[in-house]
């Protein structure tokens, strides 16, 4: 144990008294506190996000039009992307780097904690308009969450206004969240904290934050471009005024893929904090883990047009594209054979985090076998636009992105509240999401490959046996999700067995080294010293 | 952010000049994809404004099959067509094709003529010394015209194109001409 | 530590009872991709298979050894861990080898995509039309052109009738191609972004409004061959799939020929009928009938709207007020909506029946009566 931090945890209760009640997590400028509003704001959009998709798999149940209109339907499936990924994926992983990074670097606090509370509390407002726009009249977005122009332009209602208002705030959170992130890992690491011993996760949240300021720019552009042509009369997509709708998609992809991996880069730095714990082992290869990373991040700059191969390319471009896009499985590859070779001749235990862990390699590695294979082009004009590739997303991003950020709250959370959890409710949590999460996505791939195309809320009748099973997955994967919902309420009150300051017998790095659980509110006042 | 650090300043500046830069930069896609598109031929766009012609040499050994399509986009009352479906000419060749308009309403509207090429590559091969696509065609009621079209193919066009057509869509742009002019009115 | 033991050795079961049952549907080809009628479908679906064959390989090295791992360096079989952490040869051999693997898969790919975009000049070229939420289709070698939209039934899709065989999947007019000739699709749209899908011939283009694309095929065997829209296009974007009918060159010819005679006729036809006036029960009658056919899926059978997505014709100022605009509207639709230009899809008679319909049904008694002829004046301008 730390006398560092005990020294801090004392200093914190003479001198600061934080506001109670609801001021206090008004006005909150610490960085645990504000990663915790996040964690919690991404669940329940996590939550919200997932009751559309019911709403989705109830009307694709059965063939015919049975419980919502097919304009709705299409509102469901924009809205629920868009929380997903902006309300739920990203949050989640901004909460976690509030409340690691500092931790694992050796910081008091995140280095700009003002402008973090700002990024964190408009945050609920852009969803309170994205989701208040369903109930206007007209009913809210409907065009996808790619927004394709001229669906969401020229043909779509007025509440797309609202739409590119809300996108704006996510976007200028996520910025702000980005650069307190970069700032905090420029400046803030302790003394002997250098750049190639960093922990994983916060290299990932690094290179991700740059991604981030990179890109979600271009987001903002191209929402406003949307915002003029639809309402003062600019051409950037209309052919009529000598714009382009393709040129929509160009800038929307130079955006959206480099956010494809900011979904899934900080997922790699949990996984690869997770593997050597449990592993008792050092992590394999973490300078080429850094390297890949950084490739990943750089490659992928350059393939966006393989989300667009159907729209009529130069067989050149095509070639480019598509050779581009394989490249990327070779650094993401190096990733899943570090975490095997990790794993191999060590002293494995199987705890849930690890469990979550191991289902993400696996899985995760399912996703991008399907996506080597979108990258194919010949191919992908077979697979674009099917349950194919929706398929390929949902297995990157939930059995991906999703299942790392439990693994990660599982894996901190005894840090965190200074009690164990309920191991019971977290393993039938951990199998019933792995069973029927597995129902849900897997049969998509063979309705794809069969011919249905994604987005339609009714089909043909030869996709209809699959299509009940995954609906009735995706039932049971919404309902394993209330698990994990009393799970965390039993460990925000505290409940449980308390734990050691390591919790996890083979975990390494400052937050369990130097620091007790639970990690008190004030930590790391004073540098730590690192080896 | 009084409690920032001056090099955490220094840093925050530099990021924010890095998003206002990227802001930026997705407003300069918009021309640089016309340029991306005109070296590549990316989506078919041709050039929007006249070509000279250049006394190139003919290409007498081998022709050229262009195809043409025209029409009206939704809104659009205007008939547009031409006689002619096909011509076949010789790379370097000038032809001229004759297209016609007629604005059978009882209003006066200006129509934009969208030009798109098939496949690609060939839009950058096409030179049009002139066209009615280079400007908004205003039609008074009942009006009807003879637009011709004059255009030669480079002859450095690929050898495996041999066949390739030129669509025309006429837009009716009459409100956002009026606003043009009425904005062009303000600005003087 | 047993339990979590055997729950691993449960999840190991299912990881690998996964692909033994993706193996088991591979082979009876029914929820795989479809091998198709063409060469360069056939080509894709190869493709496929090798794409399938190489990520499962690799799965089954890579899983195996982490399976193994997982089984037998357990610290519950008294597992030491080893303490190495880098090893330059494995880590630039797992670099190099998958770039190989990925050289062996792009020479194939590369193939095939030069192959698929062969600009060469085809035999047969149709021009493919999208529009909000039907599929236009016009030969640019002879005089004939139509619309071809679902022909299923609302009531099937609305659950009170039993669902056919080829449920969501069948047009009133389908596309019709000669078999072993070069056919081209030239695809756009005119309004938003569709996309043309044939699954069969491996060809799926977008449909960009003011642009053109193409896409060709060369099909080797008559039938059926049916796909659907896969751009997201609004509200009944699930609801205009594609039907192609290929027929040998012979057949094929004879049906081209019939279809021109029978538009050149219609037209005639249509000309002659303009001197005719209908009577209201005509007009109502027809018109209701294309209303249902053409208009209802947005303006709904009720005339009622989707209030902010869809205005409503019942009460509308548009419909009861001045006859010209409306002819206008529904003639030549109107730029940034969905309101499409019928005149380029109904006779003369329908456009006129459905106008008057419009004007006295759902309680809009104007009493007013549209003729083939006020339509065809003011399509013309005479």
């Amino acid at each position: 144990m730390s006398t560092v931090a005990e020294h801090s945890h004392d200093d914190h209760d003479h001198h600061h008294h934080a506001p109670s009640g609801i001021k206090r997590w008004l006005y909150t400028t610490n960085h645990k506190d504000i990663g915790t509003l996040y964690l919690w704001f991404a669940f329940i959009m996590f939550l919200t996000g997932g009751a559309m998709a019911m709403v989705i798999r109830a009307e694709l149940f059965q063939p015919g039009l049975q419980i919502v209109d097919p304009n709705f339907f299409n509102q469901m499936t924009t809205v629920h992307g868009l929380i997903m990924v902006f309300g739920a994926v990203m949050p989640a992983f901004t909460g976690l780097a509030n409340w690691l990074v500092p931790m694992m670097i050796g910081a008091p606090d995140m280095a700009l904690p003002r402008m973090n509370n700002w990024s964190f509390w408009i945050l609920p407002f852009a969803f309170l308009i994205l989701l208040s726009s369903l109930f206007l009249e007209g009913g809210g977005p409907n065009f996808g969450w790619t927004f394709y122009a001229p669906l969401s332009t020229t043909y779509s209602n007025d509440s797309t206004a609202l739409f590119v208002f809300s996108v704006h705030i996510m976007g200028i959170s996520s910025i702000m969240g980005a650069i307190n992130v970069i700032v905090t890992i420029f400046n803030m690491r302790a003394p002997g904290m250098n750049w190639m011993k960093m922990p994983l996760f916060v290299w990932t949240w690094l290179i991700t934050a740059f991604l981030l300021i990179a890109v979600m720019p271009v987001l903002a552009g191209v929402v406003t471009m949307l915002l003029t042509d639809k309402f003062f009369g600019t051409s950037f997509f209309d052919a009529a005024g000598g714009g382009d709708p393709v040129l929509f998609q160009h800038v929307f992809w130079f955006f959206g893929h480099p956010e494809v991996y900011i979904m899934i880069l900080p997922a790699f730095g949990i996984i690869s904090q997770i593997v050597p714990t449990f592993s008792r082992k050092p992590l394999f290869g973490y300078a080429s883990m850094v390297y890949a990373t950084a490739s990943i991040a750089l490659l992928s700059f350059v393939v966006w047009a393989h989300h667009m191969f159907t729209t009529g390319m130069p067989v050149a471009t095509e070639l480019f594209f598509m050779f581009a896009t394989m490249l990327i499985s070779v650094p993401t590859g190096v990733k899943v054979f570090n975490w095997v070779a990790t794993m191999w001749r060590g002293s494995i235990t199987f705890e849930i985090p690890m469990m979550f862990a191991i289902a993400f390699i696996v899985l995760f590695t399912l996703g991008g076998f399907s996506g080597l294979m979108l990258a194919i082009t010949p191919v992908d004009f077979q697979y674009h636009d099917t349950y194919f590739v929706v398929a390929h997303f949902h297995y990157v991003l939930v059995t991906g992105a999703i299942f790392s950020i439990m693994a990660a709250v599982y894996y901190w959370l005894p840090k965190w509240t200074g009690k164990m959890f309920d191991i019971t409710l977290a393993k039938w949590h951990f199998w019933c999401s792995l069973i029927s999460v597995n129902l849900l996505f897997f049969p998509m791939h063979f309705v794809g490959l069969a011919g249905m195309p994604r987005r339609i809320p009714d089909y043909a009748l030869q996709f209809a046996d699959f299509n009940k099973w995954i609906s009735i997955g995706g039932f049971a994967f919404g309902l394993s999700q209330l698990i994990f919902l009393a799970l965390l309420i039993k460990a925000c009150k505290k409940e449980g067995e308390p734990v050691s300051d390591r919790v996890w017998e083979g975990a390494e790095g400052l937050e369990w080294e130097q620091l007790p659980s639970p990690a008190p509110y004030h930590t790391f006042e004073t540098p730590p010293v690192v080896k | 952010m009084a409690e920032t650090t001056p090099s955490n300043g220094k840093l925050v500046i530099k990021l924010v000049g890095i998003v206002i830069g990227m802001f930026g930069f997705g407003f300069a896609l918009v021309p640089l994809y016309d340029v991306f598109c005109e070296v590549t031929g990316i989506n078919g766009k041709t050039r929007d404004t006249a070509s000279s012609y250049e006394a190139v040499i003919v290409d007498e050994s081998r022709l050229v099959t262009v195809e043409f399509i025209t029409r009206t986009n939704t809104g659009m009352p205007w008939e547009f067509g031409t006689e002619t479906r096909r011509v076949k000419v010789h790379p370097g060749e000038v032809a001229q094709v004759d297209f016609y308009a007629k604005n059978p309403t009882i209003r006066n509207i200006i129509g934009q003529a969208v030009p798109s090429v098939s496949p690609g590559e060939a839009a950058t091969y096409l030179n049009k010394t002139e066209c009615f696509c280079f400007n908004n065609q205003p039609l008074a009621a009942g009006e009807e015209v003879i637009m011709p079209m004059i255009f030669y193919v480079d002859p450095q066009l690929p050898k495996d194109i041999t066949f390739f057509t030129l669509q025309y869509t006429f837009y009716d742009v009459t409100e956002a001409a009026a606003t043009t002019v009425a904005m062009n009115r303000i600005g003087e | 530590m047993s339990k979590i033991v055997s729950g691993a050795t449960k999840l190991l079961s299912i990881l690998v009872a996964v692909p033994a049952f993706a193996d088991a549907e591979v082979g009876e080809l029914e929820w795989n991709l479809r091998k198709g009628v063409t060469n360069i479908s056939s080509d894709v679906y190869d493709l496929h298979m090798l794409m399938f064959w190489i990520c499962t390989a690799i799965g089954v090295v890579v899983f195996a050894v982490m399976f193994y791992s997982m089984f037998f360096h357990r610290k519950s079989r008294g597992a030491k861990a080893a303490n190495f952490h880098e090893s330059v040869k494995v880590e630039v051999a797992w670099t190099v080898v998958p770039f190989l693997i990925l050289i062996g898969m792009a020479i194939p790919a590369a193939n095939t995509l030069i192959a698929m975009e062969d600009v060469s000049e085809p035999d047969v070229t149709v021009l493919v039309t999208g529009s909000q939420w039907k599929w236009h289709y016009k030969y640019m070698d002879n005089d004939v052109e139509y619309y071809s939209l679902l022909a299923t039934q609302q009531e099937q899709i609305n659950n009170k009738f039993d669902k056919g065989e080829n449920y969501l999947l069948e047009v009133d007019r389908p596309l019709v191609i000669p078999t072993g000739k070069k056919v081209r699709f030239l695809v756009t749209s005119d309004d938003v972004i569709h996309s043309w899908w044939v699954p069969d011939f491996a060809v799926k283009k977008d449909a960009n409004p003011g642009f053109i694309n193409e896409a060709w095929t060369r099909v080797n065997e008559p039938g059926i061959y049916r796909g659907q829209c896969a751009e997201l296009c609004g509200k009944d974007h699930g609801f205009m799939p594609v039907v192609v009918i290929a027929k040998e060159p012979a057949e094929y010819d004879a049906w081209i020929s019939e279809q021109e005679e029978i538009q050149r006729k219609a037209k005639e036809e249509e000309q002659k009928l303009l001197a005719l006036n209908m009577s209201m029960e005509e007009l109502m009658e027809v018109g209701e009938k294309v209303y249902l056919a053409s208009c209802a899926a947005c303006h709904m059978p009720t005339g009622q709207g989707l209030p902010g997505v869809f205005p409503a014709l019942k009460g509308s100022e548009m419909v009861t007020q001045d006859i010209p605009a409306h002819i206008d509207i529904v003639l030549n639709g109107k730029t940034g909506t969905a309101m499409q230009a019928f005149g380029k899809q109904l006779s003369l008679r329908d456009i006129a029946a459905v106008i008057t319909y419009e004007r006295n049904a759902w309680g809009n008694n104007t009493g007013d009566m549209v003729q083939a002829k006020d339509v065809n004046a003011a399509l013309t301008g005479n």
